[in-house]
């Protein structure tokens, strides 16, 4: 474990160095919900009403923004020929990178998201969820995201490239981050959705960081 | 040097190639290439720029798969990428330095993920002139400095194989110097070097081997002949 | 598995196949469009409209079929290094995103007179749009590299994360398409299936039929192609190859 260890605090401790890369991650998750009141209108009846994707949309955007940059660093300063080259268990150096990202940008997401759904007059019983739901969510994001982010280092077109082949997998963790709020918000219990979301973290934290690990071989080849 | 004591653990083992073949966007960089090198050995990669002399470092290195051929640790078949990457350290030329860590927290983290021990970062800054420097965020060095650190890295903790794609570029004849010797006690400590340069430096009684110097050859996925019967 | 790496065996086995494979295809056409279009009775329920169903059933057994094939190919290539397999997959996967498309046009020129909209987020209308993106990836990604073969290993790796991942989408989009619109009329299958009824089951069939021998009829024609390529590149790069060799200085 102590190569997680090490991978962790580097990554962190590069990332508090660089702080404006997280807090633009966050301006982006702020203004692009900002955005939809002015698209929408804004009625407080439809804004509650679409509140809780809204946020989760934006959410996803914002991290997909980020992860663009996961690996791509390590890729052409050499630093991940070094990884690979370890000798240790490239999924864990993975598992490792990926949880620094979350902590530097699905965290903040996370503690954001509540001052942006009072601009959407989110309802009070749907706060709680809310964040419960992107807690267990947003590290499957980042999980899924890695793959995609490794499968693109080296293409012409990174970013976009990554959007098409990381937005599909996010589907799923969407509906039912979605649902959780939704269930809140009329009164039935959101546990299942909580728990679904759960699962496919914990899916994701068996497999991602494997793919992950494959796909960054084949990208120092 | 200082780092003596840390690579006194070395195990002398023989590292070789037989037959390898390699082919890198269509094109077959080298074919039925042999090398060997014994404990103490170095082996010096000679040939023009793109002769493959990186991509077979890459290969030694496990990075790069290769289409034909086996290598061998101490005439055991290498089988296992990562325990074959934890024999070795590579210095490519990109020296894997983050800018915003200081000088030894650049070497701390490869020293942790390596094994090291903590002390060896002195011996390795000492050793390659970056004492001063320690403390100063990588941003603020230059390009001789930064390869120094790269450089730096092979002393933090001791591996008995080392790669070394071009180390002279971009350094004065002093770093040459230091260079010269961590590769001269490294050897005398029973290690292996192999270098890729132009230039026959660094290395005493190195045996050399001259890469890329057959007609460069064609080889896609499959040959003409495997396409003969097919593309008809 | 092995004997398939070599092109040569590989094509000799493909275009023995191909004739066949080709023929059936024109005569399972021409037998079936005629009766699937005009001889078989029209649905009790959705009228003459029950007949897009034989193309859009067709088309939907096609994507499915193709993205298993390219998931397997691509499977086959990373454990093996068999090129043969990706080039299956890499030929196989833009008539996928063909057929997908095919299935989604025709699930909404069917959804029109149905539901009265050319749209609605149904369960499979929307599992199609999704595979349709995952096909799309996939093709991308393999055409995003400078160097052709980095595209190969990449894509491969993705189609298995996509392979693992189309249950997880279906089920959810499953969820929650009967958590949102619990009372539609389900597209595909369902309409006839309702009515195991050999005169609409004989046009189904002779249609799968006849779609799927049209895919490896095609399958053959890519590789042949493909394969037809990577002769010229071979032939371009020598000539590279011997234009360095000239302009180099003797050493």
């Amino acid at each position: 474990m102590s190569v997680f260890t090490s991978i962790l605090a580097r990554d962190l401790r590069l990332a508090i160095r660089q702080s404006a890369d997280s807090l633009t991650v966050v301006a982006f998750f702020a203004i692009a919900t900002v955005l939809f009141p002015f698209g929408v209108g804004p009625e407080a009846n439809v804004l509650a009403r679409i509140a809780g994707g809204v946020v989760w949309v934006t959410a996803l955007l914002a991290a997909l923004l980020s992860l663009d940059r996961l690996f791509t660093v390590d890729f052409e300063d050499g630093t991940l020929d070094q990884l690979v080259l370890s000798g240790e268990p490239l999924s864990f150096i993975v598992l490792g990178k990926v949880v620094a990202h979350w902590l530097t940008t699905g965290v903040p997401l996370i503690i954001m998201s509540p001052i942006l759904a009072v601009t959407l007059h989110l309802p009070a019983e749907g706060y709680l969820p809310l964040m419960l739901a992107l807690l267990l969510g947003t590290p499957t994001v980042s999980l899924v995201g890695a793959v995609g982010a490794a499968l693109v280092l080296g293409t012409r077109r990174g970013g976009v490239l990554l959007s098409l082949l990381v937005l599909p997998l996010y589907i799923p963790v969407l509906i039912f981050g979605t649902a959780a709020v939704e269930a809140a918000l009329t009164g039935v219990s959101a546990t299942p959705m909580l728990s679904v979301l759960g699962g496919f973290a914990v899916l994701a934290l068996t497999l991602c960081p494997w793919a992950t690990a494959a796909a960054l071989r084949q990208a120092v080849e | 040097m200082d780092g003596d004591d840390s690579s006194k653990d070395l195990r002398t083992q023989s590292f070789s190639g037989v037959g390898l073949a390699c082919r890198r966007g269509g094109r077959l960089v080298f074919t039925g290439l042999d090398f060997s090198i014994s404990p103490g050995g170095a082996l010096v990669l000679r040939g023009p720029n793109g002769s493959g002399k990186t991509t077979l470092l890459r290969v030694m290195a496990g990075l790069t798969h290769f289409t034909a051929g086996h290598l061998a640790w101490d005439s055991v078949p290498v089988e296992d990428p990562d325990s074959h990457a934890a024999r070795l350290r590579f210095v490519t030329h990109l020296d894997a330095v983050k800018p915003a860590l200081t000088v030894t927290e650049n070497l701390a983290f490869w020293t942790a993920l390596w094994r090291g021990k903590e002390a060896s970062i002195a011996a390795a800054m000492a050793a390659f002139d970056l004492t001063r420097l320690a403390e100063f965020p990588a941003r603020l060095l230059s390009a001789g400095q930064r390869h120094r650190l790269a450089l730096a890295r092979l002393l933090v903790a001791p591996a008995p194989l080392w790669l070394l794609d071009e180390p002279g570029n971009a350094l004065d004849t002093a770093s040459r110097d230091a260079l010269a010797r961590a590769i001269a006690d490294h050897r005398a400590s029973g290690g292996m070097v192999v270098v890729a340069s132009h230039e026959a430096a660094f290395v005493e009684n190195g045996d050399t081997l001259d890469v890329g110097l057959f007609t460069p050859k064609i080889a896609s996925h499959w040959s003409d002949d495997e396409l003969s019967g097919a593309a008809e | 598995m092995h004997r398939f790496a070599n092109p040569t065996q590989f094509m000799r086995i493909a275009n023995a196949i191909y004739p066949w494979v080709a023929g059936l295809a024109v005569i399972l056409f021409v037998v079936g469009l005629p009766i699937a279009l005009v001889t078989s009775p029209p649905d009790y329920q959705q009228g003459q409209t029950v007949r897009i169903m034989y193309i859009h059933v067709s088309s939907a057994w096609l994507m499915m079929m193709i993205y298993g094939i390219v998931a397997g190919g691509s499977a086959a290539f990373l454990i093996w290094r068999h090129p043969m397999a990706n080039l299956v997959a890499k030929a196989s996967a833009p008539m996928g995103a063909i057929f997908t498309g095919l299935a989604l046009i025709t699930g909404m020129l069917w959804g029109q007179p149905m539901w009265g909209t050319f749209w609605v987020w149904d369960a499979r209308l929307t599992s199609t749009l999704i595979l349709f993106f995952l096909y799309l990836g996939y093709i991308a990604l393999n055409d995003a590299f400078e160097d052709s073969e980095r595209g190969d290993r990449a894509a491969a790796i993705l189609a298995l994360v996509g392979s693992v991942n189309l249950p997880i989408i279906h089920f959810s989009v499953e969820w929650w398409n009967t958590l949102h619109q619990p009372s539609i009329m389900k597209l595909s299958g369902d309409g006839v299936k309702s009515s195991v009824d050999g005169a609409i089951l004989l046009p189904l069939f002779l249609m799968m039929g006849a779609f799927t021998m049209y895919y490896l009829a095609v399958l053959v024609l890519r590789l042949r192609s493909e394969l037809l390529a990577a002769k010229i590149r071979n032939a371009r790069m020598s000539q590279v190859a011997v234009d360095a060799a000239v302009g180099q200085p003797a050493e």
